[in-house]
């Protein structure tokens, strides 16, 4: 086992909370296995449409905007985390006014962003 | 004992032992939660609309989220024919997995001694433990998208599509709301975050000393309610629980995961997640483990093992506030809802930041205030010429809207069948409060049900 000293021995610990997460649900859904009865039927095993059969393949078409919201998660979650760093270092020595001015721009492009998905109607639904 | 309060460098000195009790103490913590936490909420929400609600299990009817889970775990899990097996499989234990993961940053108190080591009461710290957070959450989505996926059905990927677009638009704005508390606390980890809120500073004013609140929920209110909102939406809890509707798409993503475990695994991530976000708001806002007011008077309050006590509290209390917006609100639309996050939350923290920036420059020693000043006088002015602007657009475009649709009704009033749609003549006489003759005189004969 390697020290838990150090930078990474705090990732190590969020490491162990993941794999006992893991083992505990693996033996959960293991358990379940072993208990539940398992009588399939074919009218048991088909997709729920509201008691009518299922029409067509499965997947339905849906509307190309989730795809563009997502588009726009990307991008403004990327824009976020560059903020953190700054709102961390911003009342250090040194840094001060330009740093005010620097992210005032910073925001000010994020906000134009928005403004361009506003203006192309990307954010109505209808 | 002279600091109680822990920060970064106490972290990563645990041995593996006290780290697995810690993992283990989470767990057993967030289970036996989710399970009381279930009860808590139907009970209260009963009593909210004059019901008993689940009184039969148990005394109080406590036993009846243990009935629920051992029906769940005792009952037959389908597997659909059309299903994606693995994604199918995986989906629930993606999405219950990190949920958990979360808490391993949340700080439940100071330092303690354990069977004679002295360590934080929280499992672990980052630089960026906050970070940890959001990104658990992203890790969350996966499980949603993956779930509407896998499932193959249409009501499962439609409500997997809607409920990932509406948790990403909220965790942008939950994101922005952290901002300014960075911005006051000048980290991102959370032990150091709870310990800058510790005690509050004074305002000095016209020669007198003002205490300020140290809790950041008084300091910075704007960011604790748009974070309050937003985590209403980033848990897909009413009045923004658009994933699911009966009436629309039965459960949404997990309408294939029909009884079994795997549903059960859903569920508990769902109130894993309200767990979690409830202690980011009492870390990030509400003074973490610290005693509120008038318990903090007390010199022990903050020390030892009873700052966990405040901690439970003030996660009931949180988790108490979701139960009554489920029991007082209405749900929205979704495209009110997403237009609210985008338009509203999104704009509204990008101006707050630069105001509590401004705010946060002007009080820091050897800085030049009337430059600020005048750069905060310049960004107000344009902010306000560009929504000016934008306002005189959107209105232009409402009036022509309104223009058109009462065009088409003058037309359709003229001529019904003019829309191209098989209407009814839009003044038949019932309209107007005329009834029929043939109804008037008992002419119609009246059809039984049953006949044909």
């Amino acid at each position: 086992m390697a020290s838990m000293d150090g930078y990474f021995g705090s990732y190590v610990v969020v490491v162990v909370l993941l794999l006992i997460g893991v083992g505990i649900f693996a033996g959960g859904l293991f358990v379940n296995r072993m208990l539940r009865p398992d009588r399939p039927t074919p009218e048991k095993l088909m997709t729920y449409e509201c008691g009518v059969d299922p029409v067509g393949e499965g997947w339905a078409q849906s509307q190309i905007r989730y795809y563009v919201f997502t588009y726009l998660y990307v991008v403004f979650a990327v824009d976020a985390v560059f903020l953190f760093p700054w709102a961390t270092v911003f009342a250090a020595p040194g840094f001060g006014m330009t740093t005010l001015a620097e992210m005032f721009v910073f925001l000010a492009f994020i906000a134009l962003g928005i403004l361009y998905a506003w203006r192309k109607r990307v954010l109505a639904w209808t | 004992m002279n600091n109680p309060a822990p920060n970064l460098s106490d972290f990563g000195h645990d041995p593996l032992w006290l780290s697995i009790i810690k993992a283990l103490f989470i767990f057993v913590f967030l289970m036996v939660g989710v399970l009381l936490g279930v009860w808590t909420e139907r009970k209260l929400i009963s009593r909210m609309q004059h019901r008993y609600g689940p009184n039969r299990a148990g005394k109080f009817g406590l036993l009846q989220s243990v009935a629920d889970g051992l029906k769940m775990g005792l009952k037959e899990d389908l597997m659909p024919r059309t299903v994606d097996k693995v994604i199918y499989f995986l989906a629930p234990v993606i999405i219950a997995v990190p949920a958990f993961l979360a808490f391993s940053v949340v700080p439940f108190g100071p330092m303690v001694s354990i069977f004679g080591v002295r360590t934080p009461l929280q499992l672990t710290d980052l630089p960026v433990a906050v970070l940890l957070v959001l990104a658990t959450a992203s890790i969350g989505v996966y499980g949603i998208v993956l779930a509407g996926w896998g499932s193959r059905s249409p009501y499962a990927i439609l409500g997997g599509l809607r409920s990932s677009a509406q948790v990403v638009s909220y965790e942008i704005a939950m994101g922005l709301s952290f901002v300014a508390v960075f911005l006051q606390a000048g980290t991102l980890s959370t032990s150091e975050i709870v310990a800058k809120q510790a005690g509050g500073g004074t305002w000095d004013i016209l020669g007198m000393h003002i205490p300020t609140p140290s809790w950041y929920v008084f300091s910075l209110l704007p960011s604790f309610l748009i974070y309050a909102i937003t985590m209403l939406g980033e848990t897909n809890r009413v009045p923004f629980d658009l994933p699911e509707g009966e009436g629309e798409l039965v459960g949404g993503f997990h309408t294939e995961y029909s009884s079994s475990l795997k549903f059960a695994m859903f569920m508990l991530a769902e109130y894993v997640n309200v767990f979690t976000v409830s202690a980011i708001a009492i870390t990030l806002f509400l003074g973490g483990w610290h005693a509120p007011w008038p318990i903090s008077i007390w010199d022990g309050a903050n020390t030892g093992w009873w700052p966990m006590l405040w901690f439970f509290g003030k996660l009931v209390l949180a988790f108490c506030f979701f139960v009554w917006v489920r029991a007082s609100l209405p749900r929205v639309r979704y495209d009110q809802l997403m237009a609210f996050g985008w338009k509203v939350l999104i704009p509204l923290n990008l101006a707050w930041i630069l105001l509590a920036a401004t705010f946060r420059a002007l009080r820091l020693p050897e800085v030049d205030r009337g430059g600020i000043l005048a750069l905060g006088a310049v960004i107000v002015i344009g902010a306000f010429a560009i929504w000016l602007r934008f306002d005189t657009t959107n209105q232009r475009r409402r009036e022509r809207k309104a223009a058109e649709v009462e065009e088409e009704f003058e037309q359709l009033r003229e001529e019904p069948t003019a829309g191209g749609f098989p209407v009814p003549p839009l003044d038949l006489p019932h309209y107007h409060g005329v009834v029929p003759a043939a109804r008037l005189h008992h002419e119609a004969k009246e059809v039984t049900s049953g006949s044909n």
